[in-house]
């Protein structure tokens, strides 16, 4: 943890019992926090243990509150994103802007709002624009701790008696922020300056009323204005329905026994993790990693700047360490640099982010905090994409690194689980959960709109070591996923769904498979200048599979122009429905018209271009990875995934070693004993065209000598290379590499703009940005 | 507070028939003290050899005690011995590397698959019996991963156990 001296020296407070200002307030939490290893020094609980009943009744009733109060305050919203999808989320803070308990939803913003309200703190907004009873401030600023601009955060500050005693913050994700590309993920602009409005910590209202001048300003700065309007008063219903519960909390138990439970139960967060990781891991270290594609050379990438137009990977080693003290260390080092392009994330993001997550499996209770950032040490080094060390970096799509990074999370953690036999909690990853599909123009009802399809919410999930990955089901960023109802999609956007079907064979392979995604083919009707634009992974794979188990299949994108169906249509004829169930047999292609123009390809990336009514776009969600080695796979659950048109027969062959027939009706029976053989026949096969390992080292130790690889791999590495030492010695060592062998970037001949001049954003004067992690 | 199950419970956990009811509770209820205890008696009671599983790297792999010397090697079900614990077993494993698009239309539609430029699939089976432990999906050159490195000190201390002779 940095504690960062008041840039502005000791000033009297006015808004806390205790007379400080807030900075010094949080200043000295921090330090008693650092001094003792217990939050605010509270080594003893001593609320908790000589009241329980009374500290459990205050958790129950905020935690009630605010998740209540998401449920009443979404129904606000008329976005599918967050009236579907339930893309919001509530959170309370003490007043040093540490949570304390929040709702369901989009969690990753546990961190975020909270970063937020530290940078008011921390920069003297209590002096100037001033924090009063009744004032609201929004942020939406990727610098200031925010995942992606369209994220925007309501807060709150909450006062009792004249006294400040809490912050409140509420965060939906609107559909549009007047980026260069429309939509609330896209992908077109490469700076800041292109990524959509921003909003730093602004006083947006006051006597709980939002400021006219706010309003008129940033409907004017989106495309979708209605729902942005609709989602603001959301966010601020929300928040104010969760201040009055807060008021009679304290009503009914007391200013001091509410004081004392919000700092007492973020140290009961970090003892709570503490306590789940000595109770499941396996202490030690574990080392894993993630990749995924930015392939930007491609035709239909289109930026406005050279230097941007090049391939690159993103690279996320990441060194967990369980410690004797049952705390834990995720260390980054080695990562690749930032680019230009918007899949940039900002520390915060990165850190609570992983809170999503853990919900999931480490801490599966009500009561995440930041206390379980105090039990954690992250290690983000900076000038990579986890920590950019520059203020013109773009963000808007921060979850196409995001997902895929945290893929390996998983992996990592899942291995400590079953080290020790907590089976039930082995994930093999999470889906990247993409196509996003997004794009904008003029809607059926003749309004400027832009679209961002929230169906990724509902991916397939990663295979446990028990059971299968659930299909169609969730995504990383959402618990609670859902992919939402084809009616009101198509309320919201002028595409028809032509078919919504589980897509075949998406899922990893494995003992346990993956769960599978889906796709829906949808046709662009009654718009006017309307374009779209693919967003995913598709030359390489983000999730791996797990002790044997295969990774998902990759994406790739479908697309179709000038396809006659309007004609068809008319003229009765067949028409693309349904599912693309083997992409080599172009079954779409069949049932258009003789002019079509059709991409199909593996270029998931794509950047706004024009479509017609008529038009086809298949949005492909991706399946989740497989564990455990597929020859394992129990002869009826291949039988299964056969008959639900899970699976192509081909690699029921191929990778199951499955011997099946078919009747009449083209059910498929397995035979096991057959199986059983060839899948014996199998194993033989693989140590046939094997070799040891040591003796592969050796061939690729030439093609690294050689620098046979690729320019995206090569720049990939060049950049890792650049930024970490360590990473460079561990590569050379491993590989018993000369000593003189290099590769720096330089040689490679891509546009290095932005990799060694930059400027930060503390660089600005007035400005301290808060840090929150080893650098 | 803990959970409490059954060893055959946990025996039905690790084979994959454990009723879901049971398998939601121990998602959603604190874990269980004896789980290791039962996790181990299971996977040596499965095992053909005479070595003493004390830890699981997948469902063929397990950290051992060898009987002969008491060394804690990485040994697949099969009794291949990848060698002690602190090394990577990898680099005792034979490979298979997708590396070409026909390789990887064996299993994916190429469209499917990953471009092979970018990314590569490296199989790790077991050199005497052919059981795949584990798959990568890297780029090309890079370095075979070691998962899971155990601090097997640290766990003995706080399941309360002597630890083995030669952690």
């Amino acid at each position: 943890m940095t504690i960062l001296e008041n840039p502005l020296g000791n000033k009297p407070g006015t808004l806390l019992k205790n007379g400080m200002t807030l900075n010094d307030h949080r200043n000295a939490v921090l330090a008693r926090t650092e001094e003792t290893g217990y939050y605010d020094g509270r080594k003893e609980l001593t609320f908790k243990d000589t009241d329980p009943i009374g500290f459990e009744r205050i958790f129950s009733k905020v935690r009630a509150g605010v998740v209540n109060s998401r449920e009443v305050a979404k129904k606000i919203a008329a976005s599918p994103i967050v009236e579907q999808e339930g893309e919001l989320c509530f959170t309370l803070y003490n007043v040093t802007g540490d949570c304390v308990v929040t709702s369901t939803g989009i969690i990753i913003h546990v961190g975020t709002m909270g970063a937020a309200i530290k940078y008011m703190i921390q920069n003297d907004w209590e002096s100037n624009p001033g924090i009063n009873e009744g004032d609201m401030f929004t942020n939406n600023d990727c610098q200031t701790g925010n995942v992606h601009p369209c994220d925007i955060a309501t807060i709150v500050p909450i006062f009792h008696d004249g006294v400040m005693v809490a912050w409140v913050g509420g965060v939906t994700h609107v559909i549009d922020t007047g980026a260069v590309g429309p939509g609330s993920m896209s992908n077109g602009q490469i700076q800041r300056f292109g990524d959509g409005l921003q909003i730093t910590c602004r006083k947006t209202g006051a006597k709980d009323t939002p400021f006219r001048d706010y309003l008129h300003e940033s409907q004017r700065n989106v495309r979708t204005t209605k729902y942005w309007i609709l989602d603001e008063k959301t966010r601020i219903a929300g928040c104010h329905m969760i201040r009055d519960m807060v008021l009679e909390v304290i009503e009914d138990e007391g200013a001091e026994a509410f004081d004392e439970f919000m700092y007492e139960v973020v140290e009961d967060g970090r003892r709570g993790l503490i306590m789940r990781i000595r109770a499941m891991c396996m202490p030690g270290t574990v080392k894993t990693v993630a990749f995924v594609d930015v392939p930007y050379t491609h035709e239909d990438v289109h930026v406005p700047s050279t230097f941007a137009k090049m391939d690159s990977i993103m690279h996320a080693p990441c060194e967990i360490t369980v410690k004797p003290t049952g705390e834990w260390r995720l260390d980054f080092e080695g990562c690749s640099r930032w680019g230009w392009h918007t899949y940039n994330t900002n520390p915060v993001a990165f850190t609570s982010g992983i809170w999503v997550m853990m919900t999931q499996s480490l801490i599966p209770t009500e009561r995440v905090n930041d206390g379980c950032r105090y039990a954690t040490e992250f290690r983000l080094p900076k000038g990579t994409w986890t920590n950019p060390d520059d203020r013109r970096t773009a963000h808007a799509d921060a979850w196409h690194f995001l997902v895929s990074s945290w893929s390996s999370l998983w992996r990592g953690i899942s291995r400590t689980y079953f080290a020790r036999g907590y089976l039930e909690e082995v994930n093999s990853g999470n889906s990247n959960p993409c196509n996003w599909l997004q794009g904008g123009g003029v809607n059926q009802d003749g309004e400027v709109h832009a679209v961002n399809s929230f169906e990724t919410a509902a991916c397939g999930t990663g295979a446990c070591a028990v059971k299968d990955g659930l299909n169609h089901a969730a995504a990383i960023w959402n618990p609670e996923g859902d992919m939402g109802d084809i009616e009101i999609w198509e309320l919201a956007e002028p595409l028809l769904y032509m078919g919504r079907r589980i897509k075949t064979n998406t899922g990893g392979y494995g003992k346990y498979r993956g769960g599978l995604g889906y796709e829906t083919l949808r046709m662009v009707w009654n718009s006017a200048d309307w374009t779209m634009f693919f967003m995913g992974n598709g030359y390489m794979n983000s999730d791996w599979g797990l002790m044997g188990g295969y990774p998902s299949a990759t994406g790739y994108r479908f697309e179709a122009h000038n396809t006659g169906l309007q004609e068809r249509i008319a003229e009765g004829k067949s028409l693309p429905l349904g599912q693309d169930r083997d992409p080599r047999e172009c079954e779409y292609e069949k049932h258009l018209g003789p002019d079509a123009t059709v991409k199909r390809d593996k270029q998931c990336i794509t950047t706004e271009d024009m479509y017609a009514n008529g038009d086809l776009y298949l949005n492909y969600l991706r399946g989740g990875p497989g564990f455990g080695d597929p020859l394992d796979r129990r002869i009826l659950d291949i039988q299964e995934d056969l008959n639900q048109n899970f699976l192509l027969a081909e690699f029921a062959e191929k990778v199951y070693g499955a011997v099946f027939t078919t009747d009449d009706e083209g059910v498929y029976t397995v035979d096991a004993d057959k199986t059983a053989a060839r899948q014996a026949e199998m194993r033989k096969e693989r140590l046939a065209r094997a070799v040891p390992v040591k003796e592969w080292m050796e061939t690729e130790r030439t093609k690294i000598i050689d620098k046979d690889a690729s320019l995206a791999v090569q720049q990939m590495y060049a950049s890792s290379f650049y930024l970490s030492p360590k990473f460079t010695a561990e590569f050379k060592e491993f590989w018993d590499l000369p000593a003189d062998w290099e590769l720096p970037e330089e040689e490679l001949g891509t546009p290095m703009y932005g990799a060694r001049h930059t400027m930060e954003i503390g660089d600005l004067p007035d400005v301290s940005p808060v840090i929150m992690t080893e650098e | 507070m803990s959970s409490t199950y059954t060893k055959k419970q946990v025996a039905d956990l690790v084979k994959g028939d454990l009723d879901f009811e049971t398998v939601h509770l121990m998602l959603s209820m604190p874990k269980d003290e004896d789980r290791y205890k039962f996790y181990m008696e299971t996977i040596n009671e499965n095992l053909d050899y005479d070595h003493q599983a004390i830890g699981a790297l997948g469902p063929h792999l397990n950290y051992v005690i060898r009987s002969d010397d008491e060394e804690i090697v990485v040994m697949c079900d099969c009794g291949h011995d990848f060698g002690q614990y602190r090394s990577n077993w990898k680099l005792n494993a034979v490979i298979y590397v997708r590396d070409n698009v026909e390789k990887m239309e064996q299993i994916y539609p190429a469209i499917m698959a990953p471009d092979t430029s970018w990314q590569v699939y490296r199989e790790y089976y077991c050199p005497s019996c052919g059981i795949q432990h584990c798959v990568e999906a890297p780029t090309p050159w890079y370095p075979v991963m070691h998962d899971l490195q155990p601090d097997f000190a640290t766990f003995y201390e706080w399941m309360g156990q002597p630890a083995p002779a030669k952690i």
